[in-house]
């Protein structure tokens, strides 16, 4: 193969792409579903993302919902939001060709992230322990259920199973009900940014020091953060908290649990009555509100919340306050609080839908949506934007999730040298 | 530092010789500056003692259930792998040694509302001034601008606005609380990407970065595909219990002993087959209601109360091993005490118990990250002030005089 000698080229950038934090790196990501975040994140940050899939395509690509509400395989909406940014190639890694050539591809790459059950690359000669033989420079990224060892390792994972192993579902729920999960899968959500967040540790340390490394990410382990401050009643108090359905628990030493849902008009607010400096701030701009529209009875007007310690309430406190706060509340609208709150800063927010959520002139104001040209969907169309504003760089989106295979000429060709003959014998093999 | 082991063998650490300064309250900044001292960075918490950090002082758990500047779990789960230091920002002198910190440091984070930093001298504009290729993360609600940004809040409240409350409860009932600020630990996996990248362009550059990162936004990321359903489809996407589409049987199911829960996920025909055999029902794989994955959504009641008839008599974990070894997806719903004594965060080292003046062992909690070359290394939250001797005489050389003036002054408080 004369292509085999050439040197890669760093292609993929994006004229529109401007000043990108990592523009210099190459990724290959050879991750499913329960990584593609990882990838996106990088991609975003300007690193030329390369997305390898296997010669029929990402299977989450065939996951719904899809774009027109029917199965239409590579229009997936997971599949679209958190694979822009990247290129993409096939190659077949069952195929000791395909083992070559991604070898051939690991020389010239900065990251590998994958997400495959612990041992398959291994197995086909492709694991950590070969590639670094390769480029001993390179970080290697897995994103697993439980991690790459141990005495679960070769559990399989979920989303369910991750939200419930990692002690989140027990918080969430009403008491004597099951325990929930958030509907919209969250764990490889946490997993792909932990994963992008390691990655980036282990990538300040190779610049220094050329030292490459193998990062070893659980998807259990990632969705541990989403516990907040849960773990310490454990560890001080021996304390297995109980979940408190639309009620805070584990803010008073009384074990007193305060309502955080409120039904309103047209929805639910998420309001509660909070401690300390801002803690008074809130709770007395909420009651001079209700005191303006009569809503107040005399008792609240005359509460001091200077001396309102919610850390010490009792629940009989906490009963008798949120009477008032049921019934106000209950007469406004979502967007009624929403823009009350922002002008008498109160603690809380409307529990916000889709629909609230693309309505929000914070987010308009902000410029946060951002156009994608979808010319297969014959549509522009309004994506989620970035997940921080750089004052040097961008994250924006540059490119849309890509086809599959869609970059096979541009990178086997353009950048590795092979010609279109040796191509399609790639391609007739099965490598591609 | 503190609690480090003395006399090991150290492994050498990622970010190593990384000096970052902190002036940030409760979850979201904080846990950026612990990530990035737990794998080596210099971090230097800054803190006011007239106006402690909320977690020092409002939120339970105490040790004991008695408060105490120095007895919070929060402040501690959030705040180890660094040093702590009391500053006076009010006075006029305060604003100069954190002049002297802004300028040792590489990286500047913040949690401020907006508007705070400015008032007190120390907005991205003034430490550019004193350090001009400072990184300065400014993590807040809503972002630095717009019409909403400066509206107070937290994290408790603001995930519902980013959409997870709504997407979480039981099918037609109300939504349900996602336990605490869950989109604040969204914000700090995302602040910690955005100044480890930007010190890698800085490093290669020599330029600085100001990142403006709202939580909100950063939230949104997590609920994309909703968000893409609204836009294309015209859906709005609500909760479902814990059903899913592509999968079923799917669900939280009761087990032996009072509140105990298992998981089950079954997404595949295969599964399925493996799931009977193992629950000793092989006759459900001949049964035309669940013969496929569309007609075990057609019955999902009925399947549920079969599959609830087995776990019922049975230990979560029971059920977790049994599945397990059957190829199946299934999980305990642990509690809190049972994340303390899972074999596989064990093997993990996720809690770290680590001696505390006055905690005495707390469990401290390593990432879901393990570096192979360059593991994690925690050393104990600090107490209020711990460091002001360490930090103000060996890291900003202030003579001892002068720091004793400062102490007298109000400004070492």
């Amino acid at each position: 193969m004369t292509g085999a000698d050439q040197p890669l080229e760093r292609g993929g950038t994006d004229p529109r792409a401007g000043a990108r934090l990592l523009a210099p790196y190459r990724v290959l990501d050879l991750t499913d579903g329960n990584g593609w975040l990882c990838g996106r994140i990088l991609g975003d940050l300007g690193a030329d993302v390369v997305k390898i899939e296997p010669a029929g395509g990402d299977p989450g690509r065939r996951i719904g919902p899809f774009c027109g509400g029917g199965p239409r395989p590579a229009e997936s909406l997971a599949w679209l939001a958190y694979n822009a940014n990247k290129r993409g190639i096939t190659l077949n890694l069952e195929a000791p060709a395909g083992q070559d050539l991604l070898r051939r591809l690991v020389h010239r790459a900065d990251f590998l992230i994958e997400s495959f059950a612990p041992g398959y690359l291994d197995g086909r000669g492709v694991g950590y322990r070969e590639l670094r033989k390769i480029s001993p420079r390179l970080v290697f990224t897995s994103i697993t259920p439980f991690g790459q060892t141990g005495p679960y390792a070769r559990y399989r994972g979920s989303d369910l199973i991750a939200m419930a192993m990692s002690g989140l579902m027990a918080l969430v729920g009403e008491p004597g009900r099951p325990p929930l999960r958030v509907s919209l899968p969250q764990a490889a959500m946490w997993a792909g940014m932990h994963a992008a967040a390691g990655t980036l540790i282990a990538h300040d340390y190779r610049e220094r020091t050329r030292r490459g490394q193998h990062v070893d990410v659980s998807i259990r382990d990632s969705v541990l953060w989403a516990l907040a401050n849960a773990p310490a009643h454990w560890s001080l108090m021996r304390e297995d908290l109980e979940r408190g359905g639309t009620s805070i628990v584990g803010r008073s030493t009384t074990g007193a649990r305060m309502r955080a849902i409120y039904r309103c008009r047209d929805g639910h607010i998420n309001f509660i009555f909070y401690g300390g400096e801002a803690g008074r701030r809130s709770n007395e701009a909420m009651v001079q509100w209700m005191t303006e529209m009569n809503e107040a009875p005399e008792w609240l007007r005359q509460k001091d919340w200077g001396t309102f310690n919610v850390a010490a309430s009792t629940q009989e406190e906490i009963d008798r306050l949120e009477g008032p706060f049921v019934a106000f509340l209950l007469k406004r609208t979502k967007a009624e609080f929403a823009s009350e709150s922002v002008r008498r800063n109160i603690l809380g927010y409307p529990v916000a839908d889709a629909r609230d959520i693309r309505g929000d002139p914070q987010l308009a104001a902000r410029g946060f949506w951002q156009e994608v040209d979808h010319p297969e969907l014959d549509a522009a169309v309004m994506y989620p934007g970035p997940f921080a504003r750089c004052s040097g760089a961008s994250c924006a989106i540059v490119r849309r999730a890509p086809r599959i295979g869609e970059h096979n000429g541009e990178i086997y060709g353009g950048e590795m040298g092979y010609s279109r003959p040796e191509l399609e014998t790639l391609r007739q093999a099965g490598l591609l | 530092m503190t609690g480090e082991a003395s006399g090991a063998a150290r492994t050498p650490q990622a970010l190593e010789g990384v000096k970052v300064v902190e002036f940030a309250v409760f979850a979201a900044g904080p846990m950026v500056g612990k990530h990035l001292g737990e794998h080596g960075a210099t971090v230097v918490r800054v803190e006011s003692r007239t106006r402690p950090d909320g977690f020092r002082v409002h939120y339970p758990p105490y040790k004991d259930n008695i408060p105490g500047l120095n007895r919070t779990g929060s402040f501690a789960l959030f705040n180890d792998s660094k040093f702590g230091v009391t500053l006076n920002l009010k006075h006029p002198q305060g604003r100069e040694v954190a002049g002297r910190l802004v300028a040792w440091a590489d990286i500047l984070i913040e949690n401020f509302v907006p508007g705070v930093m400015a008032r007190n001298g120390l907005d991205y504009e003034a430490a550019r001034e004193i350090n001009p290729s400072i990184i300065y993360l400014s993590s807040c609600n809503m972002g630095q601008t717009g019409p909403k940004a400066g509206q107070r809040g937290f994290g408790s409240q603001l995930t519902s606005q980013s959409g997870f409350t709504y997407l979480t409860g039981y099918a037609d009932g109300e939504p349900m609380l996602l336990f605490g600020p869950y989109i604040d630990f969204v914000a700090v996996g995302f602040g910690l990407i955005a100044v480890t990248a930007a010190l890698d362009h800085r490093r290669r550059t020599g330029r600085g970065q100001y990142i403006d990162l709202s939580q909100y936004e950063a939230g949104l990321q997590f609920i994309a595909p909703a968000l893409l359903d609204h836009e294309l489809n015209g859906v709005i996407p609500a909760c479902l219990g814990n059903r899913s589409p592509h999968a079923a049987p799917h669900g939280a199911y009761p087990c032996r002993g009072e509140d105990r829960w298992c998981v089950i996920a079954v997404h595949t025909e295969e599964e399925w087959r493996a799931f009977c055999r193992a629950a000793g029902r092989p006759e459900w794989t001949e049964d035309a209601r669940f013969a496929s994955l569309d007609a075990r959504k057609a019955h999902e009641d009925q399947l549920d109360a079969l599959v609830e008839a087995w776990t019922r008599g049975r230990t979560p974990q029971d059920v977790m091993e049994t599945l397990q070894a059957a190829g199946v997806p299934a999980g305990v719903v642990n509690r809190l005490s049972d994340l303390f004594a899972d074999p596989q965060l064990a093997h993990r080292r996720v809690w770290r118990a680590l001696p505390h003046p006055e905690l005495e062992a707390f469990h401290y909690e390593a990432p879901p990250f393990i570096l192979s070359e360059t593991p994690a290394e925690l050393r104990r939250s600090p107490l209020l002030g711990e460091h002001n001797a360490r930090v103000y005489r060996e890291i900003l050389g202030l003579p001892d005089e002068e720091i004793e003036r400062l102490i007298a002054d109000g400004v070492i408080e």
